[in-house]
């Protein structure tokens, strides 16, 4: 019954003209709260992977419940959708009643939104729950791929590039970029990642450019001439690999989980995922083998903050900030951490959460694929997005094509 | 009321197109004021042309289109030949509709786990025929060529093609002038293609066109099944128009016109071709052979006709497997643990796209029905005998590629303020579910002998009274019937759903697309499976309903078809 | 003349794509009366009926007046012309009972109680009490005939058009039927136009025949029903 008066709601919803955006400010937080029940936040955030999906359906749930929250996953293929939508909107003139509230957000979207003036706020700092944010020792939760937040964008969660593989087809995984070359060389179509611009393809050429760059610390800065120079040694790298890449590198899985899958067919020897859970997330739901474990490269692997961030023309601006503020919270981000659900690292200070969220996270189960923390190795930061906007665009004509 | 009905049918899916094809020509040539294009110039063409994948696309969108129509029209003609008026001809039309429901995408996703090299097919030979231990490392589904595009549409192509052709063939004297031919010492099948075909030509000629559109520019199989570098023009012109670099959107609006010219040249071409084997075909008419046996063309073509219906559904059965599955590894030919957990879990995510997915198509084919109804009623009232010009206007929709003008009718929804707005997704839908009801409805419908309504008029009813006295009554079936149809269009709209829903909309169809990009199969399954099942319902409501309305009135199971 | 009961035809021409089928036809058959019009396939005897209905095909241009008790009914309605029409096919309608078939016919204004009482006279009168509730694909040809006739009936029409209404019957029942449906005409003292081309038909309504000439460029079997 609740769900078909909601559903009543959208479409009496759909049929009215939009309303004006709220005034209620974060440093007001009552007023927020007061203006967002009964809104309806269109949450544009990649969905290709079910697990993820099935959280922020669950967010649904408890914000409708707390807040009167009515939140609507739109599911994206590729970030930049949203950043278009948002854009092709402003263009158009229409700088109230926008069609996005809330984009799951990092590096180059995040970029091009800030630079291009897309975005609301500062909002992010203000949030009540801001304060819990582990500011001092996650400094990647103020510095999105060196590009600073300003309070724009709410940190989400901590991301980092873990690599699975199955012990029973492969005693030793391979420790280096270059060892996963080698591994190809002499196991032709063992080897995949997905095409950019999909976030996992992308992370791999990160990694693929920290190996083999002269001098990685470049990266740091926004690529300039020098561009050619550094990146050199990766396409010679890719050049060498594509031939022994899965389907000869003519066909391209289309994003991580498909990784998953292939890994679990027993097409491919190597997945890899963005959260260190993920292994044995994926043996619990029955997606992997009992046997998949997790693995780390020598050198390090990439991690990152992900954050959401508010267009500026939101039409439900307020109910954004309560979800943005919902997901900062410890029950969200002791769920977002538990291996059963997602499995990433938090964004939060557990050592000064009130003690009974501090068990949250301390109840939380590790899992037989997953990494104790001592084990995940150095964490590369995020390059500058310059780098990768010309990185998609080279690989594109050399392989896309 | 009734008198305004064509016209108002006519601007409300003609108006639209029209539109949509000069919101989209103008900015191909430069002209977009929101985007800062105030004058025309060629410049979008220029850079279109210059795009890196345009080749490899056109050669993929050609190649794909023309093979899986001239396969299609293959073995639907070839298996009629074969098969008039015998056993295996009724089997295929009762198992028709099942297939005919299942919207593309569940069809692309089923079949690519068919074909998929750790897919059904493999896993039944293996390793105990091939030896594959492993998956092999092979490009099928999707590959470079697009064979599994092909043979997907195929999948989709046959039943529309069949349906339409049994149709045509009910109303030529198709029995008997086989029977003369036959006594006349022709064989079965070339007395079928010498003399039955000339005759169902001319009413097929459309829907085989709407076949060759359809195939020039399908999206959504394509984004399953096709290759992506380059994939087929059409959605290689969504991914511009989905470019977050706005002054894609030139070159998106030059791509999308090039479509429409290139369907439109295909059709022509089509045309052409036809041209040539019917003047071929006269003298080999005027030759006279007999034609001999063709037990082995007979054995084939049914071969073929089984091998689309079974691979068909054994797709969509591997995805309802998948669905209760919990580990289902390769090379087992079933799972080895089963569960409700996906679709436990799925029950939530579910409840948004599902009722968007029902309310549209609700909505979108109850007023397509009640559309279609006026005009019917409006013209028999008037005894207006519609030309064939009508029957093409009422193809434009299915002939104009989707891509090539519904980027025009969301710059116009812009305009109104209506995008991503409820109504303009059913308006959206409504534009393709509107001519697949009148086709499935003017055919039973104009065929109710009249003298029922005169009759009743004699008996002082009144035309209303005999509309919904006499009429309506008698074709429930039909009319439920069209509307299951509308129904099952408007489930599988993909294109419609993301341009006119504007990203607000997700359907159990954007969803599955969207979901086939990634890996876990089980949850592909409960959607792909949600997608077939929701249409199989609508048609056997509109078969059951009357089937039990009328289960004591013997003679109304005449009003069957 | 008015009010005689009469159904009168003034100068009637009927023509198909500027073809002249019927040139001038001027007929009045009394009440009670059986007029037989005799003609070929395709000279617009059918026609000439579906016009006093009211629903000629479009692609016919008519001229001339059709009279009916006095009252002009050219320009009327088919509903409300009060006549009934009989075809060589029942044409019971298959979604309703035998019930439901003779019901239809009753005008609106006639109360429930009263609509069953005629109902279950008109059964009767047919000889198939207590079909009431049967479908009527259960019936006999024969059967089926009569209680089309009776639903006419029931719509209390002032003149019955017959369009060769006896000729998908066999011979045995032939004979029957055609005094069934005269004698109940004639009770109602009802002017009845009869088109046939059966000789037994016009020689049974014992009435005046109109003979329509076949014209040359008439295309032979131009007629549908």
């Amino acid at each position: 019954m609740r769900t078909i008066l909601a559903m009543a709601a959208t479409l009496g919803a759909a049929l009215l003209p939009a309303a004006g955006a709220g005034a209620a400010e974060p440093t007001d937080w009552p007023a927020v709260l007061e203006e967002a029940r009964g809104q309806e936040v269109f949450w544009n955030a990649w969905g290709g992977d079910e697990r993820i999906n099935a959280y922020i359906a669950w967010v649904g749930e408890r914000v409708k419940a707390d807040y009167g929250v009515t939140l609507r996953h739109v599911k994206l293929s590729d970030t930049a959708e949203a950043v278009r939508t948002v854009l092709s909107e402003k263009t158009a003139g229409r700088h109230e009643g926008g069609s996005v509230d809330l984009i799951w957000i990092n590096g180059e979207n995040f970029k091009a939104m800030k630079d291009q003036g897309l975005l609301y706020g500062p909002f992010a700092e203000s949030l009540p729950n801001f304060k819990l944010v582990d500011v001092a020792n996650k400094p990647t939760v103020r510095v999105d791929f060196t590009v600073p937040t300003d309070g724009l964008e709410a940190p989400w969660g901590m991301a980092k590039l873990v690599f699975i593989y199955d012990s029973a087809v492969l005693s030793t995984p391979p420790r280096t970029m270059r060892g996963i070359l080698d591994h190809a060389r002499a196991n032709p179509g063992r080897i995949a990642y997905p095409a950019p611009p999909d976030f996992h393809g992308t992370t791999f050429l990160k990694q693929v450019v920290y190996e083999t760059a002269p001098d990685p610390s470049l990266l740091q800065r926004p690529a300039g001439d020098d561009f050619d120079a550094v990146t050199a040694p990766m396409w010679s790298y890719l050049d060498a690999l594509t031939p022994h890449l899965w389907r000869g590198g003519k066909v391209y899985p289309k994003n991580g989980p498909a990784l998953i899958r292939l890994l679990d067919d027993g097409e491919i020897d190597i997945a890899f995922s963005f959260y260190p859970a993920a292994a044995s997330a994926a043996i619990a739901s029955g997606q992997l083998p009992e046997t998949a474990r997790s693995f780390v490269l020598d050198g390090g692997t990439i991690g990152n903050t992900h954050f959401v961030a508010i267009p500026y023309n939101a039409k439900a601006r307020a109910g954004a900030m309560v979800v943005a503020n919902f997901l900062m919270s410890a029950e969200a981000q002791a769920r977002k951490e538990n291996p059963e659900h997602w499995g990433d690292n938090t964004v939060l200070d557990v050592a000064r959460l009130p003690a009974p969220a501090r068990r949250l996270f301390s109840d939380l189960p590790r899992g037989v694929a997953t990494l104790p923390p001592e084990q995940l190795g150095a964490t590369l930061p995020e390059p500058h997005p310059t780098w990768m906007t010309r990185i998609e665009e080279v690989w594109l004509s050399r392989y896309g094509s | 009321m009734l008198r305004w009905a064509p016209a108002l049918t006519l601007l409300l899916f003609l108006g639209p197109v029209a539109a949509g094809l000069i919101g989209t020509w103008l900015p191909a040539f430069g002209y977009l004021p929101a985007l800062g294009g105030e004058r025309f110039s060629l410049e979008p063409w220029r850079r279109l042309f210059s795009e890196p994948g345009l080749g490899g696309a056109l050669r993929l969108t050609l190649t794909t289109g023309f093979a899986a129509t001239a396969l299609s029209l293959a073995i639907v003609l070839a298996f009629l030949a074969t098969c008039h008026g015998t056993r295996p001809v009724i089997a295929v039309r009762r198992l028709l509709a099942p297939l005919l429901a299942v919207p593309h995408v569940a069809v692309a996703i089923g079949f690519a786990f068919l074909a998929a090299p750790s897919g059904w097919l493999a896993r039944a030979v293996s390793p105990w025929l091939t030896g594959w231990d492993r998956p092999p490392d092979l490009a099928t589904a999707p590959d470079p060529f697009g064979v599994a595009l092909v043979c997907g549409l195929v999948l989709k192509e046959v039943p529309f093609l069949l349906l339409m052709t049994l149709a045509a063939l009910g109303q030529v004297p198709a029995d008997r002038t086989l029977a003369v031919a036959r006594s006349l010492g022709y064989a079965p099948a070339t007395a079928w293609i010498k003399t039955v075909l000339p005759l169902v030509w001319p009413q097929i000629r459309l829907p085989v066109y709407a076949v060759l559109a359809f195939s020039l520019s399908v999206v959504d199989m394509a984004l399953v099944l096709a290759p992506g570098s380059p994939p087929p023009l059409a959605p290689l012109v969504l991914r511009w128009f989905n470019d977050p670099d706005l002054s894609r959107q030139f070159v998106a609006a030059a791509g999308a016109s090039l479509q429409f010219v290139l369907v439109g040249s295909a059709i022509l071409a089509w045309f052409a071709g036809e041209r040539l084997a019917a003047s071929l075909g006269r003298r080999w008419i005027d030759a006279g052979g007999r034609g001999a046996g063709g037990r082995a063309m007979r054995r084939g073509a049914t071969a073929a006709m089984a091998l689309v219906f079974a691979t068909g559904l054994a797709g969509i059965t591997g995805m309802a497997i998948w669905s209760f599955a919990r580990r289902w590894r390769w090379p087992d030919l079933l799972p080895s643990e089963w569960t409700l957990h996906t679709w436990a879990r799925q029950l939530d995510a579910l409840a948004w796209p599902g009722w968007t997915t029902v309310s549209v198509a609700l909505t979108a084919s109850a007023i397509a029905i009640a559309l279609v109804l006026a005009c019917l009623e409006h013209e028999q009232r008037h005894g207006i005998t519609p030309g064939s010009r009508a029957l093409w206007l009422l193809y434009a929709p299915l002939l104009a590629p989707q891509i090539g003008f519904l980027f025009g009718v969301q710059v116009l929804l812009v305009r109104a303020g209506l995008d991503g707005s409820w109504p303009a997704l059913v308006w959206g839908h409504l534009l393709f579910v509107l001519p697949y009801v009148f086709l499935a409805l003017a055919d039973p419908w104009r065929r109710l002998d009249e003298r029922y309504a005169r009759t009743a008029l004699c008996l002082g009813a009144s035309p209303a009274g005999v509309f919904w006295r006499v009429k309506l009554p008698m074709l429930l079936r039909p009319v439920l019937f069209a509307t299951a149809v509308g129904f099952a269009v408007s489930v599988g709209e993909y294109l419609p759903t993301v341009f006119a829903g504007g990203g607000r909309f997700a359907t159990l169809t954007t969803e599955a697309v969207s979901l086939a990009a990634g890996g876990d199969r089980r949850v592909i399954g409960v959607y792909a499976l949600l997608q077939a099942l929701l249409p199989w319902l609508g048609f056997m409501l509109a078969i059951g309903v009357p089937a039990w309305f009328y289960r004591r009135r013997r003679d109304m199971r005449e009003f069957a078809a | 003349m008015s009010g005689d009961g009469a159904l009168r035809l003034k100068a009637v021409t009927l023509a198909l794509d500027g073809r002249v089928l019927i040139d001038g036809l001027d007929l009045a058959v009394a009440p009670g009366e059986v007029v037989t019009v005799m003609g070929p396939s395709g000279c617009g005897k059918s026609s000439l009926l579906a016009w006093l209905c009211g629903s000629v095909a479009a692609a016919f241009t008519v001229g001339g007046r059709a009279l009916l008790d006095g009252t002009d009914i050219t320009a009327l309605p088919s509903e409300a012309r009060r006549i009934g029409i009989l075809f060589q096919d029942d044409l019971l309608f298959p979604h309703l009972s035998v019930a439901g078939n003779l019901a239809f016919g009753i005008p609106r204004n006639v109360p429930r109680r009263e609509r069953r009482a005629r109902v279950a006279a008109a059964l009767a009168e047919a000889e198939l009490p207590g079909f009431g509730d049967r479908d009527p694909a259960t019936l006999s040809g024969g059967q089926r005939a009569r209680i089309a006739l009776m639903r006419t009936l029931l719509a209390e029409p002032k003149a019955l058009l017959l369009d060769e209404p006896f000729s998908r019957l066999d011979a045995r029942l032939r004979d029957r039927m055609r005094h069934f449906v005269f004698d109940h005409a004639g009770e109602r003292g009802l002017p009845v136009l009869l088109v046939t081309h059966d000789p037994d038909d016009a020689a049974a309504a014992a009435g005046p025949v109109i003979e329509i000439a076949p014209r040359d460029d008439a295309p032979e079997f131009a007629e549908s029903d």
